[in-house]
């Protein structure tokens, strides 16, 4: 790998009986990088997110990270303790559905306040200050910092889950279909959200999504996926408006405007 | 100082989805461009204008050759460097104006606009973004809109705004006063020779011969493949 790189991939393979998930994935990321993953339903991407980030091991192949000391760590060869606060500091993860991330029964406060927590905070009055710093930062007034989020809406569900992933500062963060099922109108804010919070913290971010304008609009470089296989890669707008493999020509060909 | 060149640079495009069509658009293409020069592609619609210059950006891929860019005082080959260079050298040596605005939802045309600025605070990228936008007679009162709903003209001096905010020291115009009255079209000439002035070099599409001869020092013909040769 690379001097510089902050995640790389070799060689990762996973079946799920006559089913491949992935077969001979490479990938690497850079520092404040965003890559997107693409391609259709079934083709792997998810599955690749879970490999990078640990929560699901391969086959074979190899995961790196570079820490921030700048020592390589192999993530499905650490300790499960080790993992586990890297997930609750230096990464973060935001699934599509915000409820596997976010703790209902606890307040929006509270669901940005417990990852500070998590992380080694103890002073009560900066944790909620800095909640609350981070709910406007997501568009969420501050005095909703005391309320469920079951009172809340999809589209800020998607916010706070965001906030709670942000507020430990993450080097990298996953993302699976992060606007998935939010109408148009909430989408388009949460993608500029999203794009300007990524961009001003410098985060790097591997982002699923099966939807091209989203790639478009965020990611310097994209992979695009078939059973499996990564069939192109590269920058983002040569690889949609210069696809060079039949499915990439197929995928490009099937939306209006990308 | 050559600033931009080519070799033997060629592009096809094989659609698979229409069972494996080729079209050659570009073969052995020589081409060079200085700083402080300005040269325009000219050529019949369909020739392959617009193609060289977005392969010149590393939009569209090249099929062979070399692309060469003088990036930090280095010659950078386009065709073979690595996403990540590509997307290096566009952020500080190779400025890209398109025909037609991408609009982002949300985002309102000043931000656009100070988004493409370099190496300054956001405070004065905002300031250069107001003043670029005003000279483009871009009224105060569409700043802060996202520029979904303005008019073709007006994206347009939007998008031109954003492509001469970062000065790069290399810019690419593809038909850049194509929907703009005279006026304006004006600007925007005055806009390139000040450019050229400061040493950038320029490529661009101009249909508009008024404009080409106002800016242009060369002429790179591009020609039809079937009539090449
Ligand atoms: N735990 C599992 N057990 C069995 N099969 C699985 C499992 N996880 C994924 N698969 C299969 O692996 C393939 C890839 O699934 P994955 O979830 O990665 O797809 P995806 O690209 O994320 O699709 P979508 O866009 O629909 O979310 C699918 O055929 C899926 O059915
Ligand atoms: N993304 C693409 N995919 C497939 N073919 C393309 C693509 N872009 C351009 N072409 C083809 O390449 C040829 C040259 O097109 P190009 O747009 O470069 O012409 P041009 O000289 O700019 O013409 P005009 O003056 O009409 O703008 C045309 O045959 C066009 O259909
Ligand atoms: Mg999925
Ligand atoms: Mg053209």
């Amino acid at each position: 790998m690379n001097d510089d790189t902050l995640l790389s991939a070799r060689g990762l393979n996973l079946r799920f009986g006559a089913v491949t998930a992935l077969d001979q994935v490479d990938c690497d990321l850079w520092p404040g990088e965003v890559l997107a993953i693409v391609g259709e339903s079934g083709s792997g991407k998810t599955t690749l997110l879970n490999v990078l980030s640990g929560r699901m091991a391969p086959q074979s192949g190899v995961v790196w990270y570079r820490d921030p000391n700048g020592h390589l760590v192999d993530v499905h060869a650490m300790p499960a303790p080790a993992l586990r606060a890297l997930h609750r500091s230096d990464w973060g993860f935001v699934h599509q559905n915000p409820r596997d991330n976010l703790r209902m029964g606890v307040t929006a406060g509270g669901n940005v306040g417990e990852r500070l927590m998590a992380q080694g905070s103890r002073h009560y009055g900066n944790i909620r200050a800095e909640a609350i710093a981070w709910l406007e930062q997501v568009e969420i007034d501050a005095d909703r910092v005391d309320h469920l989020p079951r009172t809340f809406s999809g589209g800020m569900l998607q916010r706070l889950q965001i906030a709670r992933t942000l507020v430990t500062h993450p080097r990298l963060v996953f993302m699976d279909e992060p606007t998935g099922g939010l109408d148009v109108s909430v989408q388009a804010r949460l993608l500029d959200l999203i794009r300007s919070l990524v961009r001003r913290l410098g985060i790097a971010v591997v982002l699923v999504t099966h939807d091209l304008a989203v790639a478009r609009l965020l990611a310097h470089r994209v992979m695009v996926m078939q059973r499996g296989v990564v069939v192109e890669s590269g920058l983002t707008d040569q690889v949609l408006d210069d696809p060079q493999h039949p499915y990439t020509q197929l995928l490009v060909s099937s939306v209006l405007s990308a | 100082m050559i600033m931009l060149e080519t070799e033997n640079l060629s592009k096809n495009f094989l659609l698979h989805l229409q069972g494996g069509v080729r079209i050659d658009v570009l073969r052995g293409v020589d081409f060079s461009v200085q700083a402080g020069e300005c040269v325009a592609l000219t050529g019949p619609s369909g020739a392959g204008k617009t193609t060289l210059l977005r392969s010149l950006y590393g939009n569209y891929r090249a099929g062979g050759g070399a692309i060469r860019v003088r990036h930090e005082g280095a010659m950078v080959d386009i065709v073979t460097a690595s996403p990540r260079l590509v997307v290096e050298v566009r952020d500080r040596t190779l400025g890209y104006v398109s025909q037609f605005l991408r609009v982002v939802p949300r985002v309102s045309a000043l931000d656009i606009v100070a988004d493409a600025a370099r190496g300054v605070s956001t405070q004065q990228a905002h300031e250069m973004a107001a003043a670029l936008l005003a000279r483009l007679n871009i009224p105060a009162r569409l700043h802060g809109l996202p520029p979904a709903t303005f008019s073709g003209g007006e994206q347009q001096r939007i998008n031109l705004a954003r492509g001469f905010i970062g000065s790069h020291p290399i810019l690419l115009l593809d038909e850049p006063t194509a929907s703009l009255d005279n006026a304006n079209r004006d600007i925007v000439i005055e806009m390139i020779l000040e450019a050229k002035a400061a040493g950038k070099a320029v490529v661009g599409i101009f249909h508009d011969t008024f404009v080409r001869d106002a800016v242009a020092n060369r002429i790179f013909n591009v020609l039809p493949l079937q009539d090449a040769a």
